[in-house]
């Protein structure tokens, strides 16, 4: 479902961390483009800068240089309230150590979203998109790791977020689980429409992807679109 | 609907359930105290005012010998002077059955009509049970309700006084109380002894016709109008009444009963001020740790709530919270302390303080302070726990904190000198790697040893008081006070007394001392040289002899701002305006009154006078006593005596009644600090730890050894701690002694090395108690789970 709308440019993004006497350029001047209700996949080697350019483009870090934009809100010019906002109303997050809250059930854990959220759907009808509906009552300690992270994905997708953010949702899962969790994510994209950018080192997973974009040494090398993308279960992991 | 985050923060607390117990409890003893203490003061200051009101309680008091009732016009013509009452006021020596050693009574006169409804204007007694004396009847009387109660009278029992020479039987047909004796305590006491001690209210015609004194008084009391300069009247009722042997007016504060009232409110006024601030701060620094641990712990859930969209200050909000909750529930129990505690504390007042009536009150106000001040040092512990984490941006948030840079400093080659074991390098690390949270945690400790000293250190402050008022400075075993000031000659008849083997004169004179606009009336007493039964001391316990100057107890001169050298002036009252002036010759160190001395001598030179007598100290053998005290009960000349094993006694058993309960509360109180201090301390370490410690399990290290390495820090924290805390409690009980201070006394800072060694081994017991319900923990440590959870 490819358009040419974009929901997010960035122009001439670059990060800086300083820590102790050295800088790590972590970007150095990221022009992109990504469009709206897109499954994009971010590939790269480790340290090249991915889940530094995702933190910024779900508001969760300040780029150092350069502009952001999510449609036409800048980003770049947002304060430490306009981007919790933005966050808010906009954005849905999975990450790849489940990061639930380990004292709320399941239930619980989405709700703590759909209470803030403007328009969301019931805790149950997100747990059901996510594949969990007949664990919604159990804490996570009493989940599996694929469990716990349909439980982050039913939490980022309550929100009905235009936007969907994953750094390696499948990195900690083994292929079966991962194969479940990438279908959930799919199913989102495809039926509500969400952009999803999801971050992986697993290569196969950019079978799947509308566009894949490729990093290296904080930078964009390579922007690819698949004519034609493979369903999660055929994968090779 | 119950939020999502309020959930997570009901399991949160019942997840820390006992953490928060611990800090609950430590906030519910300051609460506990503020309200007890403040609202103790309050009733008692309220209560007070309401009698005093009620009672029409004179705002100044003057004494003559003898002043025609025609002087009154004069007095009421001063400027301001609203109201006038004269009465005849006599101490009495009496004569109850079933009591060998003589009694004091006060005798006042009623006004003439009283039966008939006439009520003194000023002073008024509240009757009690029974009625007035009949006008006529001057064998009735009135006395205060706590002597009745001392001795069991019923109405219509009596006891003899004798009044003017006569010994007269006088019988009860009414009890009542004073705002003028709401502290009771015979002339020339230190404590209340209601067996000895009686005021007795007469019908004034009779009174006046026994004394000879028909047309005349000998004691008045005024009220002035609002704004009136009461300094001014001072000096205009000296100048009328000195001839008629004035000993000079004063004013409420100077009036025995108030001035004891106000020493107490003092006391528990500084009570307020220093022991609930310690808690709070205390529990606002345990929130701080607990809540420090639990978010950085929590420290990626933050940076998801912040990436979900949760504003700081909703997540700082839920955090804080948990504080709050933990402060409601330490301010509720509190509170319940408080209304408990109060109700005793109040019938403990009751004892000393003799009102009608005398209610512990729940002042809303006091609470509401009390809760604020809890919830506030909750809160004030949370913001500072979490306002830093919750600022950290939500990326940075949810990776997990650069590890800590461990570094080799000097201590460490220290160490390594000394080979240390592994287990003890880890202990120092800890120590190294949080300097800060382990001097707070050290300083905790040493709070819960200062505040056991504190609370200990007044049994020996006692003790010394006791062992400086009745060995030191004052030996003698009686003291008999004279109708009036007798020839120097007395003291020979004294001598021939039953018993009396030795026996030294007074001589009392009121007077006002002044330096600079500084002005205080106090009695300068001449004592004979050389005497043996009493001496004056200073401060370093060195004799001091007035010789041709002075010498002024250290609080008189404090307040009258005079150092030594410095001369000071002194008039008297009863003599006539004239101004003398002295020479500042030493200080004299005693805990009771304002005294000043001079010697006889000079006594003569400064009154034009030769030496006269007022009262006489005496030693007496014991086995001749009984003779002695039948003797006193029929001496004309003696207006009272004062048994001074019987002042003594009344002292320590005020101090025995009220220590028990008062050191077992204390210790209690103190131990709560140190189990709240340590318990928290080692749950964080051990939540902190519990992955090094798990590991080094599976490495095949014993239980013990594991938990040496968390309670060792501990243990070695807590003996650094004691020595500090213990130096703290000097500190404190210093602090507590110059906040006790007042007019009327002064507590010496004294604390026995018992004190410190029993404040050592509270806080190391109720370190070691702690340490062990935590140790128990390490023992059933999940090896396993321990290892899975992801840190
Ligand atoms: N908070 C930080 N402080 C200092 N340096 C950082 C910080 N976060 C990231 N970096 C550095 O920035 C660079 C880019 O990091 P980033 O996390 O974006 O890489 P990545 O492509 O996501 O890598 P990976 O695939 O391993 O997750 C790395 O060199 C990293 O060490
Ligand atoms: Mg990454």
């Amino acid at each position: 479902m490819a358009t040419t709308e974009r929901v997010f440019r960035t122009e001439k993004v670059t990060k800086v961390y300083h820590t102790g006497s050295v800088d790590v350029h972590a970007l150095r001047g990221v022009t992109a483009d990504l469009y709206a209700g897109e499954f994009t996949v971010l590939l790269g080697a480790s340290g090249s800068g991915k889940s530094t350019l995702l933190n910024i483009l779900g508001g969760l870090d300040h780029a150092s240089s350069g502009r952001v934009w999510f449609r036409d809100l800048e980003l770049t010019g947002l304060g430490e309230r306009g981007l919790t906002r933005y966050r808010r109303d906009h954005v849905g997050f999975v990450f790849q150590f489940y990061n639930i809250v380990p004292s709320l059930t399941a239930r619980e854990n989405v709700a703590l979203v759909t209470e803030i959220a403007e328009d969301p759907m019931t805790p149950e009808e997100a747990l059901e998109r996510a594949g969990l509906s007949h664990r919604m009552d159990h804490f996570p300690a009493e989940l599996s790791g694929g469990e716990q992270q349909r439980v982050a994905i039913a939490r980022a997708i309550a929100k009905r977020p235009e936007v969907l953010l994953c750094d390696e949702p499948t990195g900690a899962l083994d292929s079966m689980t991962g194969v479940q969790v990438l279908e959930a994510l799919e199913g989102v994209n495809r039926e509500l429409g969400t952009s999803t950018i999801v971050i992986t080192h697993n290569a196969g997973i950019q079978a799947m992807a509308h566009r894949v974009i490729r990093f290296a040494d904080g930078n964009i090398s390579e922007v690819t679109q698949n004519e034609t993308r493979v369903s999660p279960s055929e994968i090779v992991w | 609907m119950m939020q999502t985050l309020d959930r997570k923060l009901l399991r949160d607390l019942t997840r820390l359930w006992s953490q928060s117990l611990a800090i609950a409890s430590v906030l519910a003893v300051g609460v506990a105290i503020m309200v007890m203490m403040a609202g103790a003061e309050r009733s008692l200051r309220e209560t007070r005012d309401t009698f005093y009101e009620r009672n029409q309680f004179g705002e100044v008091f003057a004494s003559v010998t003898r002043a025609p009732i025609g002087l009154l016009d004069r007095i009421e013509a001063i400027p301001g002077v609203a109201v006038v009452e004269t009465r005849i006021r006599n101490p009495v020596i009496l004569d109850i059955e079933n009591m060998l050693a003589p009694g004091t009574g006060m005798l006042l006169s009623l006004p003439h009509s009283f039966a008939q409804g006439t009520f003194p204007r000023l002073n008024r007694p509240s009757l009690d049970i029974g009625r007035w004396p009949e006008a006529g009847r001057d064998h009735e009387v009135v006395v205060n309700d706590s002597f009745a109660k001392a001795h069991e009278f019923a109405l219509g029992d009596g006891f003899y006084a004798i009044i003017n020479g006569q010994r007269r039987h006088l019988t009860i047909v009414g009890t009542a109380l004073s705002p003028e004796f709401i502290y009771t305590i015979g002339p020339g006491s230190i404590m209340p002894d209601d067996k000895r001690f009686g005021v007795i209210w007469m019908d004034g015609t009779a009174l006046t016709a026994a004394f000879n004194q028909t047309g005349a008084f000998n004691d008045l009391s005024l009220r002035v109008e609002p704004g009136t300069n009461l300094n001014e009247v001072l000096r205009q009722l000296d100048l009328i009444l000195a001839p008629y042997g004035g000993t000079g007016a004063y004013l409420r504060k100077d009036q025995i009963s108030h001035s004891f009232l106000d020493a107490e409110l003092t006391q528990l006024a500084t009570m307020v001020k220093i022991v609930p601030p310690i808690f709070l701060v205390v529990s606002a620094f345990l929130v701080n740790m607990v809540l420090g641990r639990l978010v950085s712990l929590e420290r990626e859930q933050i940076g998801l709530l912040k990436a979900l969209g949760y504003r700081q200050s909703e997540i700082a909000w839920h955090y804080i919270k948990l504080a709050l909750c933990i402060g409601a529930f330490g301010v509720a129990l509190g509170w319940g302390f408080g209304l408990w505690g109060g109700r005793g504390i109040a019938e403990l007042y009751a004892k000393f303080f003799h009102f009608p009536y005398l209610v512990f009150v729940p002042y809303p106000s006091v609470y509401a302070v009390s809760a604020l001040a809890g919830v506030a040092a909750a809160g004030l512990g949370a913001v500072f726990a979490v306002h830093k984490i919750v600022a950290l941006s939500p990326a940075v948030a949810m990776s997990p904190p650069a590890p800590h840079r461990f570094r080799a400093g000097v201590a460490d080659r220290l160490i390594h000198a000394v080979h240390m074991r592994q287990t003890s390098m880890m202990i120092w690390r800890s120590l190294t790697r949080w300097p800060l949270r382990a001097g707070l945690t050290m300083l905790g400790i040493a709070t819960s040893a200062a505040v056991m000293v504190a609370a200990l250190f007044m049994f020996d402050s006692m003790d010394a008081l006791m062992d400086k008022a009745f060995v030191q400075l004052n030996r003698q075993d009686m003291i008999l006070n004279f109708v009036q000031d007798r020839p120097r000659s007395v003291i020979d008849d004294v001598d021939h007394l039953p018993g009396v083997m030795v026996s030294e004169g007074v001589w009392s004179m009121p007077v006002r001392l002044s330096h600079d606009q500084h002005e205080r009336r106090t009695v300068l007493e001449a004592r004979d040289a050389g005497s043996e039964l009493t001496h004056l001391l200073n401060e370093n316990d060195q004799p001091v002899e007035p010789d041709s100057g002075i010498v002024l107890t250290q609080r008189l001169a404090k307040q009258l701002g005079l150092k030594l050298g410095q001369s000071v002036s002194i008039r008297f009252p009863s003599i006539g305006d004239r101004e003398h002036k002295l020479a500042v010759v030493g200080y004299a160190a005693q805990s009771f009154g304002m005294g000043a001395y001079v010697t006889p001598e000079t006594m003569t030179r400064l009154t034009g006078r030769a030496a006269r007598v007022t009262q006489s100290n005496v030693m007496v053998d014991p086995d001749e006593i009984d003779a002695l005290f039948a003797v006193a009960k029929t001496t004309p000349a003696l207006s009272g005596v004062v048994e001074m094993r019987a002042v003594r006694q009344s002292f320590t058993d005020t101090i025995a009644q009220n220590a028990g309960m008062m050191t077992t509360i204390n210790a209690l109180m103190a131990a709560l600090i140190a189990v709240g201090v340590v318990y928290n301390a080692a749950r964080i370490q051990l939540s902190e730890r519990a992955r090094e410690l798990a590991s080094l399990r599976i490495l095949g290290f014993t239980n013990a050894e594991v938990s040496y390495i968390l309670l060792g820090e501990l243990a070695f924290l807590t003996l650094l701690a004691i020595p500090l805390g213990l130096v703290l409690g000097y500190l404190l009980a210093a602090g507590m002694v110059a906040g006790f201070e007042s007019d009327l006394y002064a507590i010496p800072l004294e604390v026995s090395r018992v004190t410190y060694f029993r404040a050592a081994w509270v806080v190391a017991l109720a370190s070691a108690l702690s340490a062990a319900v935590v140790w128990r923990r390490i023992d059933q440590m999940d090896l396993v789970s321990v290892m899975k959870t992801r840190e």
